[in-house]
């Protein structure tokens, strides 16, 4: 069986966010990247303990970047990987995005496609979705509980207020949250092996994306906390009530 | 002179440039003699165990200030079976429910969803559709915008900006900044953050029409539904609640759920709390937890860590109680108190008990 894990290169979670070009261009200077932490800890780690418990399975990654993602790619193949797809190119359009994974996930005979729950860094929560419409197979969100049997995954999902369970059968596309998998770091065996792994750069398809960032802004600065003395408790309510307008 | 280009005319919408660009992309040519006179905005009207969720008046009024904008209509698109009055939701600017009124649709099986909200806007003709970026959103938009190859926003905070093509904003970097984004497709799907628009209420009954559409065969079999009950869900809560390691144990929760109680407020808790098994993990808010953007945000005992903040920081106003005045929380606060939550939280809880009963 083969599993196709989706990858997204993002910054780390205490960057700092910052724009240039006149707030068209996020600022990348300076920028510690990572793998999206949804994409790592919960879609690759659950791929990587489903295949210890079954052998056979075949685990493939697969990001949309420039060379620049490569470095990420290794480390995901130091945890477990078994090889690496990089399809050259970039964008911020999740169709863009989604339809260039499609392309290539169709030829390659995916029971299971695994993504992170959303990326850090647009939080849009749209390429698993995306992937699973223009396949046409059933799409599973915000799992926090992932088990199969035979050709059968059992699945439980966050939903509004709490949670469900459903059986799915495969091929499926589920996206991943807490709960799915125990968090990992690679060892140095995975490292080292990582290296002779095989990295595969294929080019875009020809496909046209549907949104475009014009700009980017920073949320106005807040204006500084008002501290309320202790034993003063109404005071705060009154702010909350009269200036807040809240409550 | 309209004798000239009948058919031209009618597909060129002189009040809103937005539909010429509809035309433009799509191609799409009206049979003559028919004028395609609306292309409504649809708003899919999200529902559980047979009521319709408070998410959906949200995206119901935003919807219909979008259909303004554009000069058009605004729909409502019921996939299912509720007990609410449907008529009735005219009231939020909605000239119609379109209702698919098979029980199949009670549960959301995304697939099964996207195809059939892909039918629905190809049967009112609508350009627009709006969902809430709730949990059913997250698992259907992406999906219907595979099958309508339309242009997703999600996570929008705000009205689109039509003055220069259809721009819209949307957080991103966790709520560290937001980004304007244009789209570009004749269809359009926004997916509106949970609590960025006041829900609007006025006059107006909607008719409501039924769809004949069938579902597709679904592929998930739901087996187990565990919904917690009567307690404000988190996401959809204006006012939340929420407790760290300061409170010391889950022995003394007692005093947070008064609180949340007299505020009809959602409970919530930082993650060591939920991964020390003090509360239950639904209640985590956070970046690897539940994102929440409600209101008032009053976390107690929380330090206010980088994670934590990118879970709560597009709340409108955060108030923070905390013995540290060090503390990094206080840095992203509106409000705070420096002092012990256990003497400042009960008072807090009898002065908004007096607020309200006076």
């Amino acid at each position: 069986m083969k599993i196709l894990v989706c990858i997204s290169k993002t910054p780390d979670t205490t960057s700092k966010i910052a724009f240039k070009d006149n707030n068209t261009k996020f600022e990348e200077n300076g920028v510690q990247w990572i793998i999206n932490p949804y994409d790592e800890w919960y879609a690759l780690v659950r791929a990587i303990e489903l295949k210890e418990k079954d052998a056979s399975i075949t685990i493939h990654l697969i990001t949309v970047g420039g060379a620049d993602a490569e470095p990420i790619m290794r480390k995901a193949l130091a945890l477990g990987g078994d090889e690496a797809i990089r399809i050259n190119t970039a964008g911020d359009d999740s169709f863009y995005i989604a339809a260039q994974i499609a392309d290539v996930a169709k030829q390659g005979g995916y029971s299971l496609i695994l993504t992170g729950k959303e990326t850090i860094d647009y939080n849009s929560a749209s390429v698993g979705g995306i992937v699973a419409g223009l396949l046409d197979v059933p799409f599973v969100s915000l799992a926090t509980k992932f088990d199969l049997s035979g050709s059968t995954a059992t699945i439980t999902r966050e939903i509004d207020g709490g949670e469900e369970t459903a059986e799915v059968q495969l091929p499926v596309v589920v996206s991943c949250a807490k709960g799915v998998a125990e968090q990992r770091i690679p060892n140095m065996r995975g490292i080292m092996g990582a290296r002779s792994k095989p990295l595969k750069v294929v080019e875009p398809a020809a496909i046209e994306p549907l949104t475009h960032i014009n700009s980017y802004g920073l949320p106005p600065a807040k204006a500084g906390v008002k501290l309320v003395a202790a034993d003063n408790v109404a005071e705060l309510v009154r702010l909350l009530h009269e200036e807040a307008k809240a409550i | 002179m309209l004798a000239v280009n009948t058919r031209a005319k009618e597909r060129t919408c002189t009040a809103n440039p937005f539909y010429n660009n509809y035309i433009t992309h799509a191609g799409w040519l009206a049979p003559p003699g028919i004028k395609h006179t609306t292309m409504p905005v649809l708003i899919l009207i999200d529902h559980a165990e047979g009521q319709i969720k408070k998410a959906s008046f949200e995206v119901l009024s935003y919807g219909a200030a979008v259909a303004n904008l554009l000069g058009t209509t605004a729909e409502g698109l019921l996939l299912g079976t509720v007990h609410d009055d449907l008529p009735a939701l005219g009231k939020y600017g909605i000239t119609k429910v379109n209702q698919v009124s098979n029980e199949a649709l009670n549960t959301v099986d995304a697939l099964v969803y996207a195809k059939a909200i892909a039918e629905a806007v190809t049967i009112t003709g609508a350009n627009v559709l709006v969902l809430s970026h709730n949990q059913t959103g997250k698992a259907v938009a992406a999906v219907t915008a595979a099958k309508l190859t339309a242009g997703l926003v999600s996570g929008a905070v705000d009205l689109p900006d039509t003055s220069n093509g259809f721009v819209v904003k949307k957080a991103v970097f966790s709520g560290k900044a937001y980004a304007n984004v244009a789209i570009t497709s004749s269809i359009k799907i926004i997916s509106l953050n949970p609590n960025s628009y006041k829900i609007v209420v006025g006059e107006g009954v909607a008719e409501v029409k039924p769809l004949a559409i069938a579902p597709a065969a679904p592929g998930i079999t739901v087996t187990h539904v565990n919904r917690v009950k009567g307690e404000v869900p988190l996401t959809e809560a204006e006012i939340v609640v929420s407790g760290g390691r300061g409170l010391k144990g889950p022995e003394n929760w007692g005093m947070v759920e008064d609180l949340a109680k007299v505020l009809h407020a959602a409970t919530a808790c930082s993650r060591p709390v939920a991964d020390t098994g003090w509360r239950p993990h639904h209640e985590h808010v956070g970046q690897t937890g539940v994102q929440v953007a409600p209101n008032v945000y009053i976390a107690i005992g929380i330090s206010g860590a980088i994670q934590h903040l990118a879970g709560v920081n597009r709340s409108k106003h955060i108030v923070v109680i905390n013995k540290d005045p060090e503390a990094p929380f206080f840095k992203a606060a509106d409000y705070g108190i420096v002092g012990d939550a256990f003497e400042v939280v009960p008072k807090l809880t009898e002065e908004i008990k007096k607020l309200k009963n006076g």
